[in-house]
């Protein structure tokens, strides 16, 4: 058993020194890539040729003129020691950038999956037990129409309808102008009021599928003979619901929401350029669209780890919450 | 599909049949189960009937459409017209006198060019991956499991906004390719933990332990249980390439160069303040039920199909059920039973 632990994470130190490479290997390598073009705009911007090398060295902790593996160590050692680079359109360090808006992001796009996985969940419960009901007709119905719906144009009107027009929620920022103290109720409602609309738009837009699959699942299940033995046996309802549909139903669905929340960080590129949310996901767009190369490298290689991360949650809790998925060499090749 | 409706095929030399099957009758018999009855059962569906339909219409604008509708340029009719004033211009015209109807039909073709490509390559990656890393399990697993991991590990839109960056694709095929360029990965570790149960099975032990190939017994006992999953989630990437390209396009991130509904938002945005109330909240509304619409289409399809694949409803629909027909009325006693 330990020795899956010791496995499973060697693999995700393995993923994240893969990605590294892949994101020097873009920075680097790519024709006509980053590096090419930063020093494109440095000439540009009329920086004199011999001083460009030592920017590009500040900026992206590269010194193109030396070999390829020595550019390459330079890299990985100052990454380790949290040298990010610096940031050209804010001219400030990216890690400092990046670790003051990596919270907020965060605490954006958990609160909002874990809130639609909840939801999710109940709703296409319910839905599997009331199978061909009317409730189940229109729930079914409903959960397709909120899914035909891209979450950035349900965030624009979620913008429009409650920011302006209602001037119910703020439209822009992370908490109010002068709100400083962070240990009274007034900023934490202040918080939360900035966050409601973009964990909105992530619910809404997002919930009807997990509903679905969750419906899916359950009424799957519902045919299974233990279920109907169970039945017989005269078990409570709800003991059956929960514990022999339930924990079965959500079993496929555990993985994907882990891998739910990295995939919803990466989308906060779109959703937090629309609410002008200053997390990570709005620096990358900042960075995109100022091809400010060392931000945007650096907001990657964050979305990429906190992604590893989740993944790497997920391996090690599935087999304790699935026992019949054996875990390390225990399966049987054929 | 039942594993026993194949057992003519791994049969033992003694029993080998030596009636001939000519191509005629091979060519119908898969016709009748491969076409025939999975589009009778998808059509006694309402909602694979509405999602083809849907479907169709966006195909025909794209072949059809194209052809027969003019291509959208400046001043082809008067600036400004409010949707279904004129026949003229059905949907109205921007500020520029573009007809907004010419720009969704000439946006179609790249756009289902995208969806097709994009969810081609996802779902055949997804499914090779999963079912035989979950199936052959050992080394095999190991090594497809840690290169999946690899690309799933990495976030999708920021890496396809990047590259998009860098490369700036014009060629929707590529594009599509592009967008789902690790969106594979996730459901092929769906894909595989599904297996992972499904190969202990005591129908696929029975075929493993008569010698069946793994071949086969992946083709004919694993995939046929996944199908309905893989076909949802076809239509869950090609939403995704959908949703994603205009959201890229919208951002201008991709290049604006190519016909897209993102481009017509993007301009009804910016240049027409389609949201401050200067009444022109027409040119954003129609590009996105274009974008709303297709996703309807692709969902219903993938939500009717769900039913093809259920040996079932399969049987008795085609009209074949003789000895299953006891199961029928059982199986659906039972759903009555649990209402």
């Amino acid at each position: 058993m330990n020795s899956y632990y010791i496995k499973r994470t060697l693999r995700s130190v393995v993923t994240l020194w893969i990605v590294v490479t892949l994101t020097f290997g873009m920075i680097r390598l790519l024709p006509g890539g980053p590096l090419v073009q930063l020093r494109a705009q440095l000439i540009r911007q009329g920086v004199d040729p011999s001083e460009i090398n030592g920017i590009i060295e500040s900026y992206q902790n590269l010194r193109p003129d030396q070999p390829l593996y020595i550019q390459y160590f330079d890299y990985v050692s100052s990454l380790l020691t949290g040298d990010l680079g610096e940031s050209i359109r804010y001219g400030e360090p990216v890690a400092a950038l990046v670790g003051d808006a990596l919270p907020w992001t965060v605490f954006v796009m958990v609160t909002a999956t874990v809130i639609m996985y909840a939801l999710g969940i109940l709703w296409g419960a319910v839905m599997a037990y009331k199978e061909g009901s009317t409730f189940d007709t229109v729930s079914s119905a409903l959960s397709i129409l909120f899914s035909t719906v891209p979450f950035y144009v349900f965030a624009i009107f979620l913008v429009i309808i409650f920011g302006y027009q209602l001037e119910w929620f703020p439209t822009r920022g992370r908490t109010s102008v002068g709100a400083q103290n962070p240990y009274t109720l007034g900023f934490v409602i202040d918080v939360v009021r900035h966050a409601v609309l973009p964990i909105m738009s992530i619910i809404v837009t997002q919930v009807g599928l997990q509903a679905l699959a969750m419906r899916g699942n359950s009424i799957q299940l519902l045919g299974e003979d233990y279920v109907r033995v169970a039945r017989l046996r005269g078990l409570a309802d709800g003991r059956i619901a929960t514990r022999y549909v339930g924990r079965n139903a959500i079993l496929p669905m555990y993985t994907g929401f882990l891998t739910l929340i990295g995939f919803n960080i990466g989308g906060s590129v779109i959703l937090e350029e629309v609410f002008t949310y200053p997390g990570i996901g709005y620096y990358m767009f900042k960075a995109l669209e100022g091809r400010d190369y060392p931000l945007m490298m650096a907001v990657f290689l964050v979305i990429t780890s906190v992604l590893v991360v989740a993944l790497f949650v997920a391996d090690l809790t599935y087999s304790k919450i699935d026992p019949r998925v054996q875990t390390g060499d225990s399966s049987e090749a054929y | 599909m039942k594993p026993t409706e194949s057992d003519t095929e791994f049969s033992f030399e003694t029993s080998r049949s030596d009636i001939e099957v000519t191509w005629k009758q091979r060519l119908g018999d898969f016709y009748r189960e491969f076409i025939y009855k999975p589009g009778l059962v998808a059509w006694s569906d309402n909602r694979t009937r509405l999602g083809a339909l849907l479907m169709l219409v966006y195909v025909l604008m794209g072949t059809v459409g194209v052809v027969y509708y003019r291509a959208p340029t400046s001043n082809q009719s008067p600036r400004g017209v409010q949707p279904f004033q004129t026949t003229e211009a059905l949907l109205g015209t921007t500020g520029s006198g573009i007809d907004i109807l010419a720009m969704i039909i000439h946006a179609t073709p790249p756009m289902l060019i995208m969806v097709l490509s994009g969810g081609l390559f996802a779902t055949t990656l997804a499914v090779t991956f999963g079912t035989v890393a979950g199936y052959k399990g050992g080394v095999t697993d190991r090594a497809l499991t840690t290169f999946a991991d690899i690309a799933m590990s990495i976030p999708g839109l920021p890496l396809i906004m990047v590259l998009a960056i860098v490369f700036s694709p014009t060629n929707p095929a590529i594009i599509g390719i592009l967008l789902t360029i690790n969106y594979w990965a996730g459901l092929a570790r769906a894909i595989r933990s599904q297996i992972l149960t499904l190969r202990e099975e005591s129908y696929v032990e029975a075929s493993r332990t008569l010698g069946v190939s793994t071949w086969r017994i992946l083709v004919k006992d694993i995939i046929p249980n996944i199908m309905p999953y893989v076909l949802v989630n076809f239509a869950n990437a090609a939403r995704f390439v959908v949703f994603t390209s205009v959201g890229l396009y919208y951002l201008g991130i991709l290049p604006t160069s190519v016909a897209n509904w993102g481009v017509q938002l993007d301009q009804a945005y910016r240049n027409a303040g389609a949201l401050t109330g200067a009444g022109t909240l027409y040119q954003l509304v129609f590009p996105m039920l274009a974008i709303m619409l297709i996703a309807l289409a692709l969902i219903l399809l993938a939500q009717g199909m769900d039913r093809v694949f259920n040996p079932r409803v399969r049987t008795r629909l085609a009209g074949e059920s003789r000895s299953t027909d006891g199961d029928d009325t059982e199986a659906v006693s039972t759903t009555e039973v649990l209402n």
